[in-house]
């Protein structure tokens, strides 16, 4: 309703000032965000906070509209939230009414659903899912990803375990879907760094709350004798999308290992935490406008705006097809608080952007590493490069 | 071990030279170990330290050196202390978080850059009142002033713009854009030139001040270094205007620029992720605040060449050099 509210002041503004306004430009903006019903997470300190996303697309509009506001550009952004029911009438409706700019907050299957909806008319920015089947085959010309992607993500956590020498991995797998996509992953990372996975196990969910009275007494029991004659291992790794059982991993495996993965040292886009390359200015302008830390889904979606905004300040109010080549060009770079310039792959429309390495309440490292070189970017050494791409776009 | 004879080297030269230099001090801002570490420039011993400050960053001098300013950004003040006795004297507001400042060179008003709020802070250092809030882009930073005192500059590092605002009526009278992040604004002595370092764009945007035309991006390749660590930050222009010297951050050297031709000459290995860059009172040192390496190079800029690296306090972030009257 906030946004609706938004967007009809930013057409009242035009109609009474008419014709004056013509030499400005108005970039018009929608996020979608498909909250699909789903089990709670395991820590309440985890519940997804009711503006998720929306916090960080408002900061970035915020911002838009400061620098617009020198050259006459002006940014209306409508946050809506949606069911997978309702998804696509929501975008038809947006698409009809002139924008052309989307950025998706969805799970992987309806991404591809919006963006195919979207089709040439709006570019579409993935701000959620990680999977990497959406810059593989199902990878899309309208669709960029400003989330990074598990074998980004993955590729970021091996790195870190092959400088630390813990090579000899335990991988424990959900039984989900994505879970499986995951640890797929995994596998690919731990081969590609030299990692060896000893033994994996699946974590099978067998449903039920997550939350009662009494969790860790049985956890207590359960989760020890799961882990129990494992072989040699320097460290576990959880591939547990879902959120079902990783977060009970640390503090309750059998040998005295340390957790990694979907537990313990996470790999993320980004945390309310860090504070490196003036990460603070962001959290501390985020925070004083929302009440909360920021999460990934906050940085992606403030990003997604970012591209946007900084595309129609170089191209000096530039259209549709002017901004698309400009994103996609040599030319185009952001700046998101990572200690780098971040650019779009060519190949599959991903955001280069190094990973943070979060452990509880402080960022233990971020990839990739400095001694893993590449012979374009060393953010390449992220996630799928140019040869490797199943993308047919 | 490579340091010690180089510093006795050059501290036995500049005594020898020793006389009225003796007096020059050096004031470096240790942003994460919250001092401020105070050398004798001649021997280049760390004479005293201050200590108490939050987060210290930019570091200034009046015109005629007697007064130090500081920016302690997790005190949300500016801190104020006289050179030679170090005595703290009263702060000045700042505005919440600053980070840098320039001085107007008559010596008044302070004009801050307030990172949080999309502001810069104009203060008077004698009634330590704010005169004006000026309205800019997001992520205020860099502050430079024109010669003539006519003009402040500030860039705002996610608007990616150099706002230049009118010194008496406080209004913005021209933004260009230049590239992603921009960090620092210096102009050459004779007004014509502006220049504005980004520090993920990884140029130099030269503006003509005259047309307030970005004129030419200097862009910079080290073998050996990867082109995203050539992040420029911190940048000086001889006081003569031949050369410019700009700090590469995490590339670990100084460029020089020749100003005539804006050609990049050289490229000097200094400590870690160098940072900011200051004169000697005399110009014929340069001293750069090297973050990760807890210490400061000085470039001798006859030759341009690195004479020797001093350890100061933790993360040293800027640095101002004054002559002083000897105590």
């Amino acid at each position: 309703m906030k946004g609706l509210t938004r967007v009809l002041c930013g057409l009242a503004v035009l109609c009474l000032s008419g014709p004056v306004v013509a030499e400005g430009t108005e970039y018009r903006v929608a996020v979608i965000r498909v909250d699909a019903p789903g089990p709670m997470p395991i820590s309440r300190a985890d519940l997804p906070p009711r503006d998720l996303g929306f916090a960080g697309a408002d900061l970035g509009t915020a911002d838009n509209s400061t620098t617009g506001a020198f050259v006459g550009q002006t940014f209306v952004t409508e946050d809506i939230v949606v069911s997978p029911e309702t998804a696509e009438a929501e975008l038809q409706r947006v698409l009809d009414s002139g924008v052309t700019y989307i950025v998706t907050l969805a799970d992987a299957a309806m991404t591809v659903k919006l963006a195919d909806l979207a089709g040439d008319r709006a570019l579409v920015f993935n701000a959620l899912a990680t999977d990497d089947v959406l810059r593989g085959k199902d990878c899309r010309a309208n669709l960029l990803h400003v989330a990074p992607s598990d074998a980004m993500l993955t590729d970021a956590l091996a790195q870190y375990l092959a400088l630390k020498r813990w090579d000899n991995v335990v991988m424990i797998e959900g039984s989900h879907a994505e879970d499986m996509a995951l640890a797929a992953s995994y596998r690919r990372s731990a081969e590609k760094f030299g990692l060896t996975i000893v033994e994996e196990r699946v974590y099978v969910d067998t449903g039920g709350a997550r939350r009662t009275d009494t969790g860790h007494v049985q956890v207590q029991k359960q989760m020890p004798v799961f882990t129990q004659e494992l072989p040699d291992h320097d460290v576990i790794v959880a591939a547990d999308h879902a959120g079902v059982f990783a977060a009970w991993l640390p503090y309750h495996t059998w040998d005295a290992r340390p957790v990694a993965g979907s537990a313990g040292l996470v790999p993320e886009s980004w945390s309310g935490v860090f504070e490196a390359w003036g990460a603070t200015q962001f959290q501390t302008r985020f925070e004083k406008a929302a009440g909360r830390y920021a999460r990934s889904e906050d940085l992606q979606a403030w990003m997604a705006l970012r591209v946007i905004g900084e595309a129609a300040m170089r191209t000096k109010g530039g259209d549709f097809k002017t901004m698309h080549d400009f994103i996609l060009s040599d030319a185009f770079d952001l700046a998101a608080f990572k200690g780098q310039k971040l650019t779009f792959r060519d190949w599959d429309g991903q955001l280069r952007q190094p990973i943070l390495l979060v452990a509880g309440n402080v960022v233990a490292s971020v990839s990739p590493q400095d001694e893993y070189l590449h012979q374009v970017s060393q953010l390449d050494t992220l996630g799928i490069d140019r040869p490797e791409t199943e993308c047919q776009k | 071990m490579r340091r010690t004879p180089a510093f006795l080297t050059t501290a036995a030269l500049l005594c020898l030279a020793a006389g009225p230099a003796l007096a020059d001090k050096i004031f470096v801002s240790n942003e994460k170990g919250n001092t401020v570490t105070v050398l004798d420039a001649a021997t280049l011993e760390v004479i005293h330290t201050i200590e108490g400050l939050q987060r210290p960053r930019g570091i200034t001098a009046s015109p005629d050196g007697k007064h130090i300013y500081v920016c302690a950004s997790d005190d949300n003040l500016v801190r104020v202390f006289d050179s030679g006795t170090y005595e703290e004297l009263p702060s000045l507001p700042s505005g919440p978080d600053p980070e840098l400042f320039v001085l107007h060179p008559s010596g008044n008003p302070l004009f801050i850059a307030n990172e949080d709020d999309n502001i810069v802070t104009v203060v008077d250092v004698n009634t330590r009142q704010v005169l004006a809030e000026v309205p800019v882009g997001v992520e205020p930073e860099g502050m430079g002033v024109s010669p003539d005192g006519k003009i402040v500059v500030n860039t705002s590092e996610t608007t990616n713009m150099a706002h230049l605002i009118d010194t008496t009526t406080f209004e913005i009278v021209a933004n260009v854009l230049v590239d992603s992040r921009p960090r620092f604004a210096e102009y050459t002595p004779d007004g014509h030139l502006l220049f504005v370092t980004a520090e993920i764009g990884g140029t130099v945007s030269v503006i003509d001040t005259a047309t307030n035309e970005v004129v030419k991006k200097l862009t910079f390749e080290v073998q050996g270094v990867l082109p995203e660590a050539l992040q420029p930050v911190g940048l000086r222009v001889s006081a003569d205007g031949a050369k410019a010297y700009v700090a590469l951050g995490p590339a670990n050297r100084v460029a020089v620029i020749d100003v005539a031709s804006l050609e990049i000459t050289d490229y000097l290995l200094v400590g870690q992720r160098v940072w900011q860059l200051g004169f000697s009172p005399d110009g014929k040192f340069l001293y750069t605040t090297n973050g990760n390496s807890n210490d400061i190079s000085v470039i001798d800029t006859e030759s341009d060449t690195v004479t020797v690296s001093v350890p100061v306090g933790e993360q040293p972030w800027g640095v101002v050099a004054v002559k002083t009257t000897q105590e």
